[in-house]
C-alpha cells in the first residue's frame, strides 16, 4: 500500500506539473466555458419558452449553444484527456531507463500499474468536477439560476458516468504504453483508435446495417425492414464507446429524454400526442433506462485495465 | 574470505526460445567479498542478476540469495540488495533530492527519516553541492554517483552493480571504485560487480568468475587463475592476459 502511496503521489504531482496538462485543461475548459455561456445567453433570450421546462439548469449543459452543447463536447473530446494522460506512462520510463530502477525497489510490481492509473483517474476527475463547479457558477451568474436538488443528483450521476468514460480511454492508453515500446507507436494507435471509435463508426453501422437488412430507395421497403435496419445500425454504432456515454448522459441530463433510442417513423398526430402529455422521467427511472449502458462502460473500463495489468505482470522488463 | 555464502546458485538456467541465455550456472559469492563478474557482451550477466533479484523467471535450477528464494520473495530480495542497472535511467525534471526522496518513498522509508540520511549519502557520492540542480543536467559521472546513491538508501546487505563505470572519464571512473572499496571495507558490503574493465576489476576484486556465453568457464581469485593458466609461481600476469586466454579456449 505504502509503495502504491509513493507511485500514486510522484504521478499525481507529474500529471498537474506537466505542460502538456496545463494546456489541455486549459483548452477543454475553455471551450466548456464558451459553449455553456452560449447555451446561458440562448436560454436568456428564449426565457419565454423556458418558463414552463422543469429543469432550466441541465439545460446550459445539453442545449447546443453554438456548434455543440457541453455533453457532446466531453463526449467527442473528453477522451483526448485520457489519451494524453496515458499514452507514454510505462514506455516512457521503459526508455528512460527508470521502470527497472523502479521495480527492482522492494515493492510488487503491480504498485507501478496501480499507482498510475489512480492517479489518472483521480487526475480526471478533478478536471471534471471543476469544470462542472465552473459552469455552475456561470449558470448562477449569467442567467440567474439556481439548480435543484434532483438537478445535482442527475449532475453528480453524470459526473461519475463521465469519469468512467474518460478512464476508460486513459485505460486504452496505458494498454498501449505497455504493448508498444515506442513512444509515437502508442501514441498514433490510440488516436486512430479513438477516432474510429467516435467518428468512423457512424459509417461502419450503416454499412453492416445495409448489408444484412438492405433497405431500398424512394420508400418501397416495409416499416418492419427500415426498423430492423436502424435497430442493427445502433446495435453495431453501441460497440463504440462515444455512442454508449452520449445516450447514457443525454438521457441522465435532459429528464424528458425516455428511451435512448431515437424515435422515428411517428405521424404528426403521435408526435403531438407525445408532447402535449410529456412529463419528465423521475430520476430513479432515468438512471433504469441507461442501466445497461452505464454497466457497459464500467464493464469495458475494468476489462481494459485487467488487460493491461496482466501484460505489465508477465512482462519481462529489462530496462 | 571464507565468510557466510551470501549468493548461491545451483544449475540456474535461463532460455528464451531455443536461445541459452544462462546455461546451468554455479556461482557463490561469500560475505564481505568483490565478487567481479566478468564476460563479453551478451554472456549472461545482466540476466543472472535479474534472475537473482526475482525479476525474471529462471527456466531452471535454483538460486538464493542470504537464504532468500528470488522467485518466491521477490520482495525479500530486493529489501536487502541495491541494484544498480547498466545506464540507470532518472526522471530527468527531478532534482538530486527530490530523486532520493521518491527512492526512499518506494522503500517506505518516511521523508522524516529519509532526509538526514539523503544529506549523509549525497556527501559520500560528492554531490552535495549540486543537490538542487535537475538531473537533467547531470554529467554521466554524476549521474553514476547519485545511482549508487539511490541504491544506498535502504542500507544494503548487497549490491549489484552493472558496468558501473562505463563510459566515465578516467577522473569519475577511478572516484566511483574508490567509493566501491570504501564501502565495502567499511560498511563489509558484499559487492557484485560486472565489468568490463578489467584492471578496475583486478585492482578491487577478491575474487573474480568469468561467464562465456551462458557459462562459468572460471571462477577463483587472480592469482589461482594466473596458476591455472600460467603455471605455478607466475603472478604478473594481469587480469586481461587471463581474460583473453580464457576468451580464446572457448
Amino acid at each position: 500500500m505504502q509503495s502504491l502511496y509513493a507511485v500514486f503521489k510522484k504521478e499525481f504531482r507529474d500529471h498537474f506539473g506537466s505542460n502538456r496538462f496545463v494546456i489541455l485543461f486549459a483548452l477543454i475548459a475553455m471551450v466548456s466555458l464558451i459553449t455553456s455561456y452560449m447555451a446561458g445567453v440562448h436560454m436568456k433570450e428564449n426565457l419565454e419558452g423556458l418558463a414552463n421546462t422543469r429543469f432550466p439548469f441541465l439545460q446550459l449543459f445539453s442545449i447546443p449553444g453554438a456548434l455543440f452543447s457541453m455533453v457532446q463536447f466531453v463526449a467527442f473530446f473528453g477522451p483526448l484527456i485520457g489519451l494524453v494522460l496515458g499514452f507514454d506512462s510505462i514506455n516512457r520510463e521503459r526508455a528512460h531507463g527508470t521502470l527497472i530502477k523502479v521495480i527492482s525497489q522492494p515493492i510488487y510490481r503491480d504498485a507501478v500499474i496501480n499507482g498510475k492509473f489512480l492517479a489518472g483517474v483521480i487526475t480526471i476527475s478533478i478536471m471534471l468536477l471543476s469544470i462542472v463547479f465552473v459552469i455552475s457558477g456561470l449558470g448562477l451568474v449569467v442567467v440567474g439560476l439556481v439548480p435543484s436538488i434532483e438537478e445535482v443528483w442527475r449532475l453528480l450521476f453524470y459526473l461519475i458516468i463521465s469519469i468512467f468514460y474518460i478512464s476508460l480511454w486513459l485505460g486504452v492508453s496505458i494498454l498501449f504504453s505497455i504493448s508498444f515500446r515506442s513512444i509515437a507507436t502508442s501514441a498514433l494507435a490510440s488516436v486512430a483508435l479513438w477516432i474510429f471509435l467516435s467518428f468512423f463508426i457512424t459509417l461502419g453501422a450503416d454499412l453492416v446495417a445495409n448489408t444484412i437488412v438492405p433497405v431500398e430507395a424512394k420508400g418501397q421497403s416495409s416499416p418492419e425492414v427500415v426498423i430492423k435496419n436502424i435497430r442493427v445500425k445502433e446495435a453495431v454504432s453501441l460497440i463504440s464507446p462515444m455512442v454508449l456515454y452520449s445516450e447514457a448522459t443525454n438521457t441522465i441530463i435532459d429528464p424528458m429524454r425516455k428511451t435512448t433510442r431515437s424515435m422515428i417513423l411517428m405521424g404528426p398526430m403521435e408526435k403531438l400526442l407525445a408532447s402535449r402529455f410529456q412529463n419528465p422521467l423521475s430520476f430513479g427511472q432515468s438512471i433504469l433506462v441507461v442501466f445497461p449502458h452505464i454497466m457497459a462502460l464500467i464493464a469495458i473500463t475494468f476489462i481494459c485495465f485487467a488487460i493491461s495489468y496482466t501484460i505489465f505482470m508477465m512482462q519481462e522488463i529489462r530496462k | 574470505m571464507d565468510g557466510e555464502r551470501v549468493i548461491e546458485t545451483v544449475d540456474l538456467s535461463k532460455q528464451y526460445g531455443k536461445q541459452i541465455a544462462v546455461d546451468k550456472l554455479n556461482l557463490n559469492v561469500e560475505e564481505g567479498e568483490i565478487f567481479g563478474f566478468l564476460g563479453p557482451n551478451g554472456a549472461g550477466k545482466t540476466t543472472t542478476l535479474l534472475m537473482l533479484l526475482g525479476l525474471c523467471e529462471p527456466s531452471g535450477g535454483s538460486a538464493s540469495v542470504c537464504g532468500v528464494d528470488p522467485l518466491r520473495n521477490g520482495r525479500d530480495v530486493k529489501r536487502l540488495v541495491g541494484y544498480l542497472p547498466e545506464n540507470v535511467g532518472f526522471y530527468e525534471d527531478m532534482n538530486a533530492i527530490q530523486s532520493l526522496e521518491y527512492v526512499a518513498s518506494l522503500n517506505g522509508i518516511s521523508k522524516k527519516s529519509a532526509s538526514p540520511k539523503i544529506a549523509e549519502l549525497l556527501d559520500l557520492v560528492q554531490l552535495r553541492k549540486d543537490e538542487k540542480k535537475k538531473v537533467g543536467a547531470f554529467s554521466r559521472g554524476m549521474r553514476q554517483r547519485l545511482g549508487i546513491a539511490e541504491v544506498l538508501i535502504k542500507e544494503p546487505k548487497l549490491l549489484f552493480l552493472d558496468e558501473p563505470t562505463l563510459g566515465l572519464d578516467p577522473d569519475g571512473a577511478r572516484r566511483l571504485i574508490d567509493l566501491i572499496r570504501s564501502l565495502n571495507h567499511e560498511s563489509g558490503m558484499t559487492v557484485l560487480l560486472s565489468s568490463h574493465n578489467l584492471y578496475q576489476v583486478q585492482e578491487i576484486s577478491h575474487r573474480v568468475g568469468i561467464m562465456i556465453s551462458g557459462k562459468m568457464v572460471a571462477d577463483g581469485s587472480i592469482e589461482s587463475l594466473a596458476n591455472e593458466k600460467f603455471g605455478v609461481g607466475e603472478k604478473d600476469y594481469s587480469l586481461e592476459e587471463i581474460y583473453m586466454k580464457y576468451f580464446q579456449e572457448v
